[in-house]
């Protein structure tokens, strides 16, 4: 007898080889994709959204280049999840977190053809990953005794990161802004404190970072341009009309005059209410929500610059440069903290008008306002600067660094081949692979940078069989060279992350032996 | 299809919509059951054990999930089968009463029924079967009864405890870190255990899991985090010996439940209105900060005045925390929920030693602790992994290891795992089927053939020879007359499973053969099944 449906319709099976097979395809295939973003010479993807508009975006970021695709292959899933956690984790090495998964399923793939079972491959990679960690332990340096040093190793990292985006033409320039913007964080992580603004027009030399703030905002009609000595309020209040908060509570009246005196007695409230902020002795105000022309007009006439409908973000930013909080009643001013700055000034960056506030007491927030020639080169240099601000506020925190260009993961090859040396039985063809899988890295970077990759990753190898090498793929010149004297660094936090996470997919990946797919959900507004 | 015919072979019509419906019976609707209750088996068998393999199953909404669980696996299978679906509710039973051994007891289910086609083929009725079965059962639980061990163990010795939570964690994913898992959860379920009373209540257990770092960054807290943070940017972020008032009404004016209006009729009535309302807020932290709180978790949110008037009286607040979340923050800290402010009184406060709030990663993901509560009773484990998948079968798989060690806590006896249990039940039950006199013993013999699966599928999936490794272990087994030999999974060269500290719970698996029994026997004893076909 047949045997017995047992799952839905439009439900599918795939069993043992296939299943593994179906996985292997979908992961090798997501990892060809990103593979050509990998290194310096790196190419960039254009991607076009299927929403309205057609918007088009250029990136070189793995992490935006797979969240934007649409993928059925579960495996393939799994894949893109890894990235994005490595985005939100450390912002860094998004593409080579997807290509290491890959690469090392790539190689368990020939392992299962020459029959071997996947759990053994997994026991192999375990104990290689664990291995590989123990190397790049041993060869981190810490510069966190010596400030001027580790300043230099955050010039390095953010500059070797940079070297594969769209800003690598500028990088020398972008490594200093960021690093700078760093700095001024004093050891948070909060990102959220460096604004990015992005300007079209000028050139990305352009770029700057600025000490103050910068706030994409007009100023009022009819009030001071400029203010010197700014006396700042942050509020988060209603300015239009203040609502009776009272349930249930509503105007009802019998006659026209009544309205009047009602309105009257409304706007007399409000009247009040900038009275009393009026009485803080400020002569800054800057609100979260709308101020109506009615209140507006009050302020300008006290000579009170009046900022409305600031960002949440622009305002707790705001509030943490200038060193004032956030207001929303205003009975006791003696008691609420007033944030100061040298200079309120309106100043023009192209086209547009922006409120800049300079001088400000506490430096922990900065703007950095880039410039370019398009949108696009605007969002990406955006997302460059991004990896490049959370790879260097991850390095603040854990100050260990690498080498880069290559040198890490011929460092863990090699501490890895003589593991596989000196491990008897089958785990010891994962272990080889897991190294193979390493050295596809920097096989990559050279594969990329149209350089001859099985001649250079045979000299690197050569090169690191001495202790102590710093040798690493030059993509500049083409040729092997020293790491350390060119400058290359990368932080250790994002090495270790994409070493873990991808070996951490692969064994998921590898341990499936049956994939069950449900029917997918009906939608009925589709025809 | 007809069910019946009057004398002129015209049918009677008694089902509604009768011809739209198929029908089976008799021997073939017993062979399309146990066929389809078999296929169910058949995808669980390979994730059994050790070495046993995870499953990929997408959902509907294309949603991947990953895992070696049985109840997860046939729950996100969607399955359309009747029985099929009987064998995905015996699964989900073994999940609420025991939490682990969801995968042993389908594979159970699937054997008993494949040894029930043979005895069906040789004309024997399912009804005998069924009752053979039932006896076998019997024989299975008394003899694990016999062979069972009672262990002590204690708040200071807590080894044999996290030994068999590692045998539970040996087959899942998580297996590289098993014994930090396993110890983190049997410290977990030790500090909520009532060891008094035998009880263990999982739900002051949170298991919170947040991607990024790595399984070692797992970590036990003894306190609550609650995924939010300060309502006001600017509160401190770290609060010592902290005071905690625990609200469930909002930071508002009140909104009695008997409709009405407040009319608004005249200049001075509006003026009264908005004084009385600030008046509101102004006491409301005022009543706060009186009973001496100096922490507010609210379960609503506030206005932005009222936000502002706690932030400038110096008393931090979080909003927007969930109902459970509440309980349990109530239950650690020793504090009472109060739901209006009228009724704050510094003895309803909770107390914390430590709140502070903690960020992670690159985006502005914020978590506060609470910890060293005055009544440590709440503790929470909290899961770091390399992905989404990840951390969602380490919380399946955490929730199974707690499970466990709440078992032992009420039951402290064990039998031994890999397959010892199993092979020792079927050489008891075959050697009393011998002494039953009537057909039934072939039943009872076949139950001891069905028990030979479960370990039979670890050998498989092990890649050891299945046939020569169990009648190895089970000639050995008969000839020491020690029950403690099963297959050796991770080839560590012993099968004595006492050396290899592989322990399961004895209430775990006399449920799994009561329930795969009392399945089986329920679809052994349906003969016809309608359904409506589908066009």
């Amino acid at each position: 007898m047949a045997i017995e449906k047992i799952l839905k319709d439009d439900a599918s099976e795939e069993k043992g080889e296939r299943a593994r097979m179906a996985s292997f395809v979908g992961a090798i295939a997501i990892t060809d994709l990103v593979k050509t973003t990998l290194g310096p010479k790196g190419m960039d993807k254009i991607l076009q959204s299927t929403g309205r508009g057609h918007g088009v975006t250029v990136t070189n970021d793995g992490a935006t280049i797979l969240k934007s695709l649409h993928i059925d292959n579960p495996a393939a899933k799994v894949l893109i999840d890894i990235s994005k956690v490595q985005d939100d984790e450390v912002g860094d090495g998004t593409t080579s977190v997807v290509v290491l998964a890959g690469e090392l399923l790539r190689e368990a793939e020939k392992l299962v053809a020459a029959k071997i079972h996947p759990m053994t491959i997994i026991s192999g990679y375990r104990m290689a990953a664990e291995c590989a960690r123990n190397a790049l332990l041993q060869r981190v340096v810490d510069n966190k005794e010596n400030a001027e040093k580790f300043k230099s190793d955050l010039m390095k990292i953010a500059m070797t990161t940079l070297s594969s985006k769209i800003l690598s033409q500028d990088k020398e320039h972008f490594a200093q802004l960021a690093v700078d913007a760093v700095m001024r964080l004093k050891g948070s992580t909060n990102l959220e404190a460096i604004q990015i603004i992005k300007k079209p027009g000028g050139s990305l030399m352009d770029s700057f970072l600025d000490e103050g703030f910068i706030l994409d905002k007009k100023i009022g009609l009819g009030q001071p341009k400029r203010i010197e000595n700014a006396k700042i309020l942050v509020a988060n209040t209603a300015m239009d009309t203040d609502k009776v908060k009272i349930y249930g509570a509503r105007v009802r009246v019998d006659s026209m005059s009544k309205v009047a005196e009602i309105e009257g007695a409304e706007k007399e409230k409000m009247r009040e209410k900038v009275q009393k902020i009026i009485a803080h002795g400020i002569n800054c105000f800057v609100n979260r929500q709308l101020i109506y022309n009615f209140p507006e007009e009050l302020f300008a006439d006290a000579g009170v610059l009046a900022i409305e409908h600031a960002d949440f973000d622009g305002i707790e930013r705001l509030a943490l440069v200038t060193g004032g909080e956030i207001a929303s009643t205003f009975d006791n001013p003696e008691s609420v903290k007033i944030g100061h700055c040298k200079l309120i000034e309106e100043i023009m960056i192209g086209e547009d008008k922006l409120i800049h506030f300079s001088g400000v007491e506490m430096g922990q927030a900065c703007t950095i306002v880039l410039r370019g020639a398009s949108h696009h080169v605007l969002d990406e240099a955006e997302r460059s600067l991004h990896d490049a601000l959370c790879v260097l506020s991850q390095t603040v925190n854990d100050t260990r660094v690498l080498l880069g260009g290559g040198w890490p993961e011929m460092v863990m090859a090699k501490e890895v081949d003589e593991l596989a040396r000196k491990t008897p039985g089958k785990k010891s063809h994962a272990i080889e692979a897991f190294s193979r899988a390493l050295v596809a890295i920097p096989t990559i970077i050279a594969d990329n940078a149209g350089l001859d990759s099985a001649d250079l990753v045979a000299q690197l190898r050569a090169a690191h069989h001495k202790e102590g090498c710093n040798a690493g793929i030059d993509v500049i010149s083409g040729s092997v060279g020293d790491m350390a004297e060119l400058g290359i660094s990368e932080s250790f936090k994002v090495k270790q992350a994409v070493l873990l996470s991808a070996t951490e997919a692969a064994e998921m990946i590898l341990r499936v032996d049956e994939i069950i797919t449900c029917a997918p959900r009906q939608r009925e507004d589709r025809m | 299809m007809a069910l019946a015919f009057d004398e002129y072979g015209r049918p009677f019509i008694i089902l509604k919509e009768q011809d739209q419906k198929t029908r089976l019976r008799g021997l073939e609707a017993q062979k399309a059951n146990i066929s389809a209750g078999k296929a169910v088996a058949r995808i669980l068998r390979t994730s059994l054990g050790p070495k046993g393999m995870d499953k990929m199953l997408q959902s509907p909404d294309g949603d991947v999930t990953i895992t070696n669980d049985g109840a997860t696996i046939l729950e996100q299978m969607d399955v359309d089968n009747q029985i099929a679906k009987l064998m995905v509710e015996l699964s989900r039973s073994q999940d609420y009463e025991i939490g682990d051994g969801t995968t042993g007891v389908v594979v159970m289910a699937g054997a008993l029924l494949e040894q029930a086609e043979h005895l069906l083929e040789r004309g024997i009725h399912p009804i005998r079967i069924a009752e053979g079965y039932e006896m076998a059962s019997r024989m299975a639980v008394e003899h694990l009864d016999h062979i069972a061990q009672k262990f002590d163990f204690g708040p200071t010795n807590i080894e044999p405890l996290v030994q068999t939570c590692m045998t539970t964690l040996s087959s899942k994913i998580v297996n590289r870190c098993k014994r930090p898992l396993a110890e983190i959860s049997v410290k977990a379920v030790l500090s909520v255990a009532d060891l008094e009373r035998k009880d263990v209540n999982l739900d002051l257990i949170k298991v919170e899991g947040k991607v990024g770092g790595k399984l070692e960054d797992t970590e036990l807290i003894y306190g609550i985090t609650v995924d939010k943070d300060m309502s006001h940017p600017q509160m401190p972020k770290q609060i010592q010996d902290a005071k905690i008032a625990i609200l469930t009404c909002p930071f508002e004016p009140p909104k009695p439940k008997t409709k009405h209006k407040v009319d608004i009729d005249t200049v001075e009535k509006f003026q009264t209105l908005r004084q009385q309302e600030q008046k509101y807020f102004d006491d409301m932290v005022q009543k706060c900060k009186d009973v001496g709180a100096t922490l507010v978790i609210c379960q609503w949110g506030f206005d932005d005045e009222a936000n502002h008037l706690l932030m400038h009286r110096n008393l931090p607040a979080v909003r927007w925390v969930g109902g459970v979340e509440l309980e349990l923050i109530a239950i650690a800290t020793g504090g009472r929920i109060v739901p209006r402010f009228q009724e704050l009184t510094p003895e309803k406060l909770g107390r914390a030693g430590l709140v502070r709030e903690k960020s992670f990663g690159t985006t502005k993901d914020k978590m506060l602790y609470i910890e060293h509560c005055a009544n440590s009773r709440a503790v929470t484990i909290f899961i770091r992994g390399g992905n989404k998948m990840m951390i969602e079968e380490t919380k399946r798989s955490i929730h199974d290891a707690l499970c466990v060690a709440r078992n032992l806590i009420r039951n402290n006896s064990i039998v031994y795992g890999g397959g010892s249990a199993e092979i020792s039940c079927s050489i008891a039950v075959e050697a009393a089927a011998d002494k039953y006199p009537g057909v039934e013993q072939y039943a009872i013999r076949a139950f001891a053939d069905a028990l030979d699966s479960v370990p039979m599928a670890l050998a498989e999936n092990s890649g050891l020879q299945p046939i020569e490794t169990l009648s190895a272990v089970k000639s050995q087994q008969i000839k020491e007359n020690n029950p403690h030999f099963g297959i050796d999974c991770n080839d560590v060269g012993t099968n004595d499973m006492r050396e290899q500290n592989v322990f399961e719970t004895l209430i775990g698996k006399q449920q799994q053969i009561l329930l795969a029994t009392q399945v089986v026997k329920m679809i052994l004893k349906i003969d016809d099944v309608i359904s409506p076909s589908d066009y």
